[in-house]
């Protein structure tokens, strides 16, 4: 009894003796290293930590590792690979993240934090089977529309810019279309191209469709 | 057993007609001249014809063509894209023609609010149109 009733604030006591010892070192002007080989080292861990955590983040923006889980991989990548983002004339193609994650850092990093509520998903199961993702699937769709609604459609718009796209060279019927609602800023990409990399879900209720 | 002139005539004229008509069974109709027990060459794939214009009904009961491509739309119990152009509400918008008024009717002639489900299925009858001229 006397012995674990003894341990147990020697270890606390410890931790707590280092934390404040870590305290004071941290906030003392240092006695040993100089200046510059502090603002050096400190530049090169900045360097390395920096460069680190961005590529981790790239990694992270592959379709590799989207798929690596089987709900992306056996649900929506799978549907993909039969529409014109994924197989086409010229070869060029869309993967993943070029249409769910925005390119620019700050909107990209508060797109992965959303993103955290997948790896909660994927843990505990939410859409582990293709009925649990159909299931699903209106509400995650909604969550993306409202996405590209808010922002405007940037993804498809990183590709896709209304300067550069010759109505004269699309049927006629894109070229009225273009010309009356996007040119016009009226209505955004997403609004009429729905479903065109992934399958719809039940469409009662969703305007325009 | 000398065949008569006239016998020897009809078989060659017989078989002369065969002949003909043989290789003409043969080289012609959709296979080509490719021989009978080979496969030939397949045909080139053409491409959707794209356009707006409507085209001229063959025969008054004939379900319109589609003159554009549909390529990749979904039609199922999910959705229709279809009806995101087609449907009566969506035609002020599109400018697409309205889906016959005919669609709203039941099998027992009632008209429904909406599209009757025998008739969702667009591509049971309408058809894109390739671009290939018929041989």
């Amino acid at each position: 009894m006397s012995v674990t009733g003894e341990t147990k604030p020697t270890k606390i006591a410890q931790v707590r003796a280092f934390v404040v010892d870590l305290w004071y070192v941290l906030i003392r002007p240092s006695s040993v290293f100089g200046l510059g080989v502090l603002v050096l080292a400190g530049f090169v861990a900045g360097v390395i930590f920096w460069g680190g955590f961005n590529t981790a983040l790239e990694i992270t923006n592959t379709e590799k590792f989207c798929t690596g889980c089987h709900e992306m991989k056996d649900n929506v990548f799978a549907e993909l690979k039969s529409t014109i983002h994924f197989s086409n004339r010229s070869g060029v193609r869309a993967s993943c993240p070029d249409c769910h994650v925005p390119h620019n850092w700050t909107d990209k990093i508060a797109r992965k934090m959303q993103a955290s509520k997948e790896v909660w998903g994927h843990l505990f199961g939410t859409i582990d089977t293709r009925d649990k993702f159909r299931d699903h699937r209106k509400e995650l769709a909604l969550h993306e529309w409202a996405r590209f609604k808010a922002n405007d459609s940037l993804e498809c718009r990183n590709c896709h810019s209304a300067q550069s796209m010759d109505i004269t060279k699309q049927s006629p019927r894109a070229s009225v279309a273009h010309q009356r609602f996007l040119f016009t800023g009226e209505k955004t990409c997403i609004d009429c191209h729905k479903g065109i990399a992934h399958q719809l879900p039940d469409m009662r209720g969703v305007p325009g469709c | 057993m000398i065949a008569s002139p006239r016998i020897l005539v009809l078989a060659a004229l017989f078989a002369a007609l065969s002949t003909s008509l043989l290789a003409q069974s043969v080289s012609t109709g959709l296979r080509g001249p490719t021989p009978l027990d080979q496969e030939g060459p397949a045909a080139q794939m053409t491409p959707l014809k794209n356009t707006a214009e409507k085209e001229v009904r063959n025969y008054p009961e004939q379900p319109a063509v589609i003159p554009h491509s549909t390529e990749g739309y979904q039609i199922d119990m999910n959705g229709n894209k279809c009806l995101s152009c087609h449907a009566r509400a969506r035609i002020a918008e599109s400018l697409a023609p309205m889906i016959s008024i005919t669609h709203f009717m039941d099998r027992d002639g009632q008209f429904l609010a909406t599209v009757s489900p025998r008739r969702f299925y667009c591509t049971g009858c309408h058809v894109p149109q390739h671009t290939a001229t018929p041989r």
